[in-house]
């Protein structure tokens, strides 16, 4: 080897493989305004459809009368339940197996709710029309409070399944009930309680919110009635799913059904549903031979698609005097809304809510939920976090607080005591789940460490004394948590949807001349999936990563997949990226070998070639491999050079972190400001620590907006009163903190690149270290629970209940 | 509806259309110039994704009528590069500093970012942080795209990029 050629290091570098804080592929168009998103396609002789919405939150309708919105010029069509019953799409199955409304059928369940569709030739057409639909209700008394449901006089939300003792998840107690779940081991969890020295019990309340992607939810359907095919293109998180469940409520065959997400403008779980909005705009496509888009306004958005949370967590937590944990139980009431349109796993009517022992060694530990209805729009999507696990992670880091608050022992030390520790990894959880890899005590050394944190707590001791001595009125709230994630759903034997076994898929096809492109069933909306995935295929395959093309959303095109949220695009589909990888460069072994004349085991892989073994001058590189697929393949073998792989994962991977926040509460205005954040996460394998630490930072941004502000609230008649931006709380570069970014790397044995996953992360760790931030501040004061979102109303509240304001 | 004669010079190029008097500027910018870089988001002045510079200021074409453009002068985020394709420095910036994700918000972020530095050449972290106040973005958290304002200022004036300590 001469001294010109390249070192196997320097042959990597230009790869731009994993590791490398690659700059991103999809900003070249983004930055330009070049993206294409929904609302930005336009079709010749496009409708544009808009509902007319119920003001009421519980009502019969007594009649519609659409005479008058059909009449304005430009009106092509209105369609009412009435029209959709024709059609046999009325109403329409949930992704949990519940039924729900396409467009009001003799009830309205919630405010805003969908009663008619009208389409028209412009959009300013189309919203004047739908204000014309008349519509005679008879108001009804509703109910909001989840945990009013089951009352023996609480209104009848469903009358549709009143009598229906069984529903899709088992019996139903009580008219308004939907299903309860448990896990884990009541009569091991009772037995510890018994025992324990010490217990703690608080009603730990996640309030509803909302996900507000930037782009709403919208879509443009098409349907070609010379071929009886349709194309839909929308806002889709899981296109694939889309497709099959257009088909089997549509009656179309599904190689009939095109469907398409272009770029999505952030999803964060808002778009993993089907709404009514798309299936108006598909059967208004068909009635009228021509395309049709619908696209949501912001009210809309806020007060009708895919709410999160609205978990009611009774939080116990048995421990012994040396603060060692013994037993954790929970009992949630969580608030289904109208209709039971939860994204979950199928199977899991409550997630994976059984997470909730989170990093910690519990011996012992059961859970029960509840489902009810309420008049409240549906939903319960996993807003950014697994399905559930946000709910999960907040209801045992606020539980840790509070009995490490009783227990008189510092929070960091009792999470400490109590940490899984290393040498238990694979560690089966109470509930049975078997986390993967983990070092979580290293990870909270080193996050205590950076942030100094003794020093933190001397400082704030200092800080309660003067504040007792009237010197001051600030206090300091030092906010720890801990948590541990399940996400990359998932084993099929686990998880499916509808049926659909929760696999994922890649697949990889190099041309001739090295550059090549990959497909996935995934779908990427901001995570730069077009630039990481490359990034796998370049260190596996020693291509650069700047000549694979990664394309995603187009049923027609992709393998099968089943999209993406819960972070399972790294988990599933990046690692069938790294398989079908593998096949590629077994066959390019092959051609290799054939190629120097020396048998597959004689050589050995470096970086970008295969060599023989002890002469590394004698090589092949992947690029004259790729062409050699296609001219000198050994006999007997396929030409070609491409693969595909369907992963259907042996497990479950659990990313977690350490995350430290310090803020100043002022106890007279209720304002909070954070001085520090620091997160360490750990997501095993990091293939673009630049991508990472940018999900890092959104996501604690979402974090500290649901923490500090966000409710989707309603008034006891029902009414959403904060389904705007003006009432619902986005943080803007102004009051978002700063954030200090930190990592560990624990592999995820399982994972063919050892990767777990850590667009949640933020967004799950975040939440419980705000929160025990700002209730830190307040808990030497003999305070225990301060409920979210921490707004300045609120905390001021909680001040003035201990009584600081007198 | 009886539509009203406009014109206007959008992206350096002199434009003259019928509208109907209630056609909103981002309507009319999307739909009728096909210029789809400003973006609706809430339809309220909330989120920015619209935002446009008009006569020297940012502005929010979700809340402006069409017609009340009449005679100005308006830069999208289509008109940010040179003649040749030549990126803008705020453009490159926000690649380089990885400044965006989704994309939705990244053309009324930069738009408003350039008549920030239009208006101060030199801002503080602070300033800009509450010069981009109007403007929402759900996946970067501002703290790539307050870096990306920075790089921006420091290469159009041509100091050297002095990134913050964390």
């Amino acid at each position: 080897m001469n001294d010109m050629t390249p070192t196997s290091a320097e042959r990597a570098e230009k790869l731009q493989g994993m590791g490398c804080k690659r700059k991103r592929v999809e900003d070249i168009r983004f930055v330009q305004g070049k993206g294409n998103y929904v609302d930005d396609i336009k079709l010749p002789g496009m409708l544009y459809g808009d509902f007319t919405r119920s003001p009421h939150a519980h009502a019969r309708v007594k009649k519609i009368d659409t005479t008058k919105a059909a009449a304005v010029p430009g009106v092509v069509a209105v369609l009412t339940a009435e029209t959709l019953k024709t059609v046999n799409l009325d109403w329409m199955p949930t992704l949990a197996g519940d039924v729900q409304m396409v467009l009001a059928d003799g009830k309205v369940l919630f405010q805003n709710q969908e009663v008619a569709f009208v389409i028209a030739e412009d959009r300013y057409i189309a919203a004047d029309a739908a204000e014309l639909v008349e519509v005679e209700y008879e108001a009804l008394p509703c109910n909001v409070d989840p945990l009013k449901a089951m009352a023996a006089t609480a209104p009848v939300i469903r009358e549709d399944i009143k009598d229906k003792k069984e529903g899709a998840h088992g019996p139903r107690k009580h008219y308004n009930h939907v299903f309860n779940w448990q896990a884990g081991d009541k009569a091991k969890a009772d037995a510890a309680f018994a025992k324990a020295d010490v217990t703690i019990k608080e009603m730990i309340v996640y309030p509803r919110v909302h996900p507000c992607p930037l782009e709403t939810c919208q879509c443009v359907a098409s349907f070609d009635k010379i071929k009886s095919e349709l194309t839909l293109w929308g806002t889709f998180q899981a296109p694939h799913v889309i497709r099959t469940v257009g088909s089997l409520i549509s009656k179309i065959p599904e190689n009939k059904i095109h469907v398409i997400a272009p770029d999505i403008g952030g999803g964060f779980g808002n778009k993993v549903g089907a709404y009514p909005g798309y299936i108006c705009a598909i059967v208004a496509s068909i009635a009228t031979g021509r395309p049709v888009k619908w696209v949501e306004d912001r009210i809309e958005n806020l007060s009708t698609t895919a709410f999160a949370r609205d978990f009611y967590m009774e939080t116990e937590i048995a421990a012994t005097k040396d603060g060692k944990v013994t037993g954790l139980r929970c009992y949630t009431v969580a608030d289904h809304g109208a209709f039971d349109a939860c994204a979950n796993a199928t199977k899991w009517p409550a997630g994976l809510f059984s997470i909730i022992s989170g990093s910690y060694d519990f011996p012992a530990a059961h859970v029960s939920v509840d489902g009810v209805y309420t008049n409240k729009a549906p939903g319960g999507v996993a807003y950014r976090c697994s399905f559930r696990v946000t709910e999960a992670a907040y209801a045992i880091e606020r539980g840790m607080d509070i009995m490490a608050q009783k227990l008189k022992m510092d929070p960091a030390e009792f999470r400490m005591k109590n940490l899984i520790r290393r040498e238990q990894f694979p560690y089966t959880s109470a509930f049975g789940w078997v986390y993967d890899s983990g070092d979580y005590q290293t990870a909270l050394q080193k996050a205590m460490e950076t942030v100094g944190y003794k020093k933190l707590r001397e400082e704030q001791k200092k800080r309660q004394e003067a504040f007792k001595r009237g010197e001051t009125r600030e206090l300091m709230g030092i906010g720890v948590a801990f948590f541990t994630e399940i996400v990359g759903a998932g084993p099929s034997r686990n998880c499916d949807i509808l049926g659909i076994a929760m696999f994922d898929s890649a697949e990889i096809r190099i041309h001739p001349t090295g550059t090549g492109i990959c497909r996935l069933g995934t779908k990427s909306q901001g995570q730069g999936h077009e630039t990481t995935y490359a990034q796998i295929i370049a260190t596996e395959l020693g291509l650069p990563a700047d000549n694979i093309t990664v394309e995603e959303g187009n049923t027609d095109t992709a393998p099968y997949g089943l999209g993406t949220y819960g972070s399972r695009s790294t988990p599933v589909s990046g690692a069938a990226t790294a398989m079908a990888c593998r096949k590629i460069k077994a066959k390019a072994q092959m051609i290799a070998a054939y190629m120097l004349e020396v048998h597959d085991d004689d050589l050995e892989w470096d970086v970008d070639r295969f060599r023989v073994k002890g002469n590394p001058e004698r090589f092949k590189t992947m690029t004259e491999l790729a062409w050699a697929a296609y001219q000198e393949v050994p006999p007997g073998m396929e030409p070609g050079l491409e693969a595909i792989n369907y992963y259907d994962p042996p497990n479950f991977t659990y990313p977690f972190g350490a995350y430290i926040c310090v803020l100043d509460v002022d106890v007279d205005t209720g304002s909070s400001k954070v001085r520090r954040f620091y997160a360490l996460d750990d997501c095993g394998t990091r293939i673009n620590p630049m991508i990472i630490e940018g999900q890092v930072h959104g996501g604690l941004t979402e974090a500290f907006g649901i923490a500090m502000g966000q409710e989707i609230h309603y008034d006891d008649e029902g009414n959403v009163t904060t389904a705007s931006l003006m009432d619902y709380f986005l943080p803007t570069a102004v009051e978002t903190p700063k954030w200090e970014t930190d990592w560990t790397t624990t592999p995820s044995p399982h994972h063919p690149i050892g990767a777990k996953g850590v667009g949640e992360s933020p967004n799950v760790g975040g939440v419980p270290c705000f929160s025990n931030a700002v209730n830190d501040a307040f808990a030497f004061l003999g305070s225990t629970n301060i409920p979210m979102p921490h707004d300045n109303w609120r905390t001021w509240t909680a001040a003035d209940k201990l009584g600081l304001h007198r | 509806m009886a539509k009203s004669q406009i014109s206007m010079t959008v992206n350096g190029k002199k434009v003259e259309e019928l509208v109907e008097p209630r056609t909103l500027l981002v309507h009319f910018l999307r739909e009728q110039l096909h210029l789809t870089g400003p973006h609706i988001g809430c339809e309220t002045s909330h989120c920015g994704a619209c935002t446009v510079d008009l006569d020297g200021k940012s502005v929010k074409s979700c809340t402006m009528f069409a017609v009340q453009a009449n005679g100005t002068d308006i830069r999208t985020i289509e008109g940010m590069a040179a003649a040749d394709g030549t990126l803008h420095a705020l453009q490159d910036a926000f690649r380089e500093m990885h400044g965006l994700q989704c994309g939705f918000c990244t053309p009324g972020m930069i738009v408003r970012a350039y008549r920030l530095l239009q208006e101060n050449k030199n801002p503080t972290e602070e300033e800009i942080r509450f010069g981009i106040s109007g403007n929402l973005c759900r996946c970067t958290g501002y703290q790539n795209i307050v870096k990306a304002i920075q790089y921006a200022a420091a290469k159009l004036s041509g100091a050297p990029f002095q990134e913050a300590a964390e």
